[in-house]
């Protein structure tokens, strides 16, 4: 026993945690304290290679190192307690499994021999968290707790990332037991990722695509996922074979928005171009996207005269909503890279003139086209000015959930991976700001920017404290139209224009309410202030809640109505009552 | 086509649905068939008949034998589902392979006299069934078969006096020297 106590691996539970922290590369870690993580806490007190951000509730915690994850590209690390800690932390776990975000979430569990007593802050958290995590362990043996941690990183990294989560009872924190570094051996055997695509499919792919008379890319979160080679390969793939290319909402920035070749986002709210591309190309391209349902609208009438090539590192992801002809299991930076080799070697350019001239048409419709007022800022117009101001800066921007987010997906520009946190698979609103703080703690001298609307902001507001505690300069940009845009929009559309309960009538004021959390506020009602007044926001080097009073009626297109396809989009200037009507017809009464 | 009021497209599928037998190799630990079962239940897909033990205690691996139902893009996707699962190390679809063997043990209880009772257990004897128990007005009998014998059984005890039933649900394993 005297030799064990010399050992250097020989630790308690709680040491081992930060230890495995350590060995991984992190540095930063958001979480909350309470009775069943005061051990780890007493450990993170004890040391300097770890900082530990509090958050004000676990939920921004969550969302915090989500964001972390995505601007940086490593995983994101959350610590909560017992009970409500880990019952906060289901909706930022569900959705980091959504959008495929690595996180690692370390939650207190009360002692072994209390479990299944309903103790005080008891619950079944890997019960309960089952469905919403990649995988998750309860560590009952402090001797297993560092095979436990190493496996749970790789799994959350490795493969098609997202979240997990590692139980640990507060006994085991406070056991004693022998700590290893991250070895091979610590992973399931059951589990390997394939990463390398095959051969044949690649070939394929490529006489598929130098064949293509009408052909496009539609490129998704995974090639951001992936790495910046993925995209450097995506981008070359585009100069290379000259095709007109398209993202869904996760994947914007792997193509910058400047490029020649882009089409704008595709999908709801995507541009008349892209849908029409997609509806009507003879060759498409999946990279890392899984045909989810706002981006295909109507299954059955989605590109119903393309060859299919699918890319995901998900054999799940394949055949899902959408059958393809050639789909092409692994990781997609990999893959990128031997499509172009096989191209380079063997393919010529496709002749594609014509249908550049075709999607030239499209872009003609101006689908994002919207009138300008010089009396009321239009949510619109905010953004541009938002984009214009940033442009060329070191600029981060995370969204809530609703019309704001799909405007900041029309209407800003990306021209850079990592740059653009927003919630897509699961939409939750009161993402945006705590997942600012977690962008703003991995860059902290970069500008980071929170497109809001007025009532997701309000879900996770309480987290402008913590961005005040540790001096995180975060811009919430609030389009407030005090209304939940998204909702009404579609209560105007579906639901015979009864707007149940989808306008706040006693909104705060923000500009008090900043000053109350000791941080900035603006606001500015006309659009002769806006530009002004989104200077000084950039300027100022502290917390800022801008309160940007925009039309409050104003609604979001183009639109892909329900129950409808690609090319039966609905037109700005066709959003008139009556087309509106008939565009959403089938349905019951109408606007 | 008439779709109600909804932010999502609302699809009819046609597709005739299939029933497949699954045989999942996993790892043996705490969760995995809750794991297993909650795939089933979250994403809706149906369960026939479940049967899971210890194969291999030494390497901890179990296996689990699903009959599922479902169109042949379900099918697919409940594959692919499980075996990304982390402690997941094969999934083979047995009615795919054409080269299974899948058998049901069943308890049937009977209950009877005179010439029930002799009925009973002459079409025992004709499906190979066992008495494993027996009463002066009972028998339990124990069959063993796939699930078609086993149904058909049960289906022909019913009027002599059928009481109660107890299935193992389906193991299955392939023909051949190879494991799967």
């Amino acid at each position: 026993m005297s030799d064990k106590s010399h050992d250097p691996n020989q630790m308690t539970g709680a040491a081992m945690i930060v230890r495995a922290l350590i060995d991984h590369g992190v540095t930063d870690i958001f979480g909350y304290p309470g009775g069943a993580v005061l051990p780890i806490y007493d450990e993170i007190f004890q040391q300097s290679e770890v900082q530990h951000v509090l958050v004000r509730h676990e939920q921004g915690a969550g969302h915090a190192a989500e964001g972390y994850a995505r601007s940086t590209g490593k995983p994101g690390v959350a610590l909560v307690t017992s009970g409500p800690g880990a019952t906060n932390m289901v909706t930022p776990l569900t959705d980091a499994l959504m959008d495929s975000i690595p996180l690692v979430c370390i939650s207190g569990q009360v002692p072994t021999h209390l479990i299944g007593n309903d103790a005080f802050q008891e619950c079944d958290t890997v019960g309960i968290t089952r469905p919403c995590t990649k995988h998750n362990w309860l560590v009952r043996d402090v001797n297993d707790l560092a095979k436990v941690l190493h496996e749970a990183f790789y799994v959350a990294t490795s493969g098609r990332p997202g979240p997990v989560l590692v139980d640990v009872p507060k006994d085991v924190q406070f056991a004693t037991g022998t700590y290893h570094p991250p070895r091979k051996s610590d992973v399931h055997r059951s589990y390997a990722p394939r990463v390398k695509g095959d051969a044949t499919q690649i070939r394929k792919a490529v006489a598929l695509l130098a064949s293509a008379k009408r052909p496009v890319i539609y490129s998704g979160g995974g090639v951001i996922n992936s790495g910046p080679e993925a995209t450097k390969l995506l981008r070359e793939l585009v100069e290379v074979t000259g095709f007109p290319i398209t993202s869904t909402l996760m994947g914007l920035g792997a193509y910058p928005a400047s490029g020649k070749n882009w089409l704008g986002m595709l999908g709801m709210h995507g541009t008349y171009e892209a849908n029409m591309t997609m509806h009507d190309c003879d060759v498409m391209l999946c990279v890392g996207a899984r045909f989810d349902d706002r981006i295909t609208g109507r299954v059955d009438a989605f590109s119903p005269g393309s060859k299919k090539i699918h890319i995901d590192i998900d054999p799940s992801s394949i055949n899902k909503n959408i059958r393809v002809d050639v789909p092409i299991i692994g990781d997609c930076g990999n893959i990128l890279g031997d499509i172009l080799q096989v191209f380079k070697a063997e393919a010529k350019k496709p002749d594609i003139k014509s249908w550049w001239q075709q999607i030239a048409q499209w872009r003609a419709r101006n689908s994002l086209y919207y009138k300008k007022s010089n009396d009321v800022i239009l949510p619109q117009h905010a953004i541009q000015s938002l984009f214009e101001a940033t442009r060329g800066k070191d600029t981060y921007i995370t969204t809530e959930v609703g019309q704001h987010q799909m405007w900041a997906a029309q209407f800003y520009g990306f021209e850079e991976p990592h740059r653009w946190m927003t919630s897509g698979g699961l939409g939750t609103m009161g993402y945006g700001l705590p997942a600012a703080v977690g962008v703003q703690v991995a860059h902290p001298d970069s500008l980071v920017i929170d497109i809001a609307g007025d009532a997701s902001v309000q879900m996770t507001m309480q987290e402008m404290s913590t961005a005040v505690q540790y001096e995180l300069p975060i811009k919430i940009f609030i389009l407030n139209n005090q209304y939940m845009g998204m909702v009404r929009q579609w209560q105007q559309l579906l639901h015979g224009n009864r707007l149940s309960h989808s306008y706040s009538e006693a909104l705060p004021d923000f500009v008090k309410l900043a000053e109350a959390y000791g941080a900035v506020g603006l606001q500015v009602h006309k659009p002769g202030d806006l530009d002004g007044a989104i200077q000084e926001m950039i300027s100022v080097r502290r917390p800022v809640l801008f309160d940007c009073r925009v039309a409050a009626l104003e609604n979001c297109f183009p639109m892909i109505p329900s129950g409808k396809a690609h090319n039966e989009m609905l037109l700005p200037e066709q959003a008139n009552d009556e087309a509106t009507a008939k565009a959403f017809a089938g349905g019951k009464a109408l606007v | 086509m008439n779709q109600p009021a909804s932010a999502y497209f609302i699809e009819d599928r046609h597709d005739p649905n299939e029933t497949h037998t699954l045989s999942v190799l996993v790892q043996n630990e705490p969760g995995v068939l809750a794991r297993v079962i909650g795939l089933f239940s979250g994403r809706g897909y149906n369960i026939e008949s479940l049967t899971v033990s210890e194969t291999e205690a030494q390497k901890h691996l179990s296996r689990i034998t699903i009959v599922t139902t479902g169109t042949p893009m379900v099918i697919e996707q409940i594959k692919h589902q499980l075996d990304r699962m982390i402690p997941v190390y094969r999934v083979v679809d047995m009615t795919l392979t054409r080269r299974s063997i899948e058998r049901e043990l069943a308890m049937v209880k009977v209950r009877g006299q005179g010439e029930h009772r002799v009925e009973a257990l002459r079409l025992a004897d004709a499906f190979r069934a066992r008495v494993i128990d027996a009463t002066t007005e009972s028998f339990v009998f124990e069959i063993t078969g796939n699930t078609d014998k086993i149904n058909q059984f049960i289906d022909l005890m019913r009027p002599l006096g059928l009481v109660e039933v107890s299935r193992t649900g389906v193991a299955a394993i392939g023909r051949g020297p190879e494991g799967m």
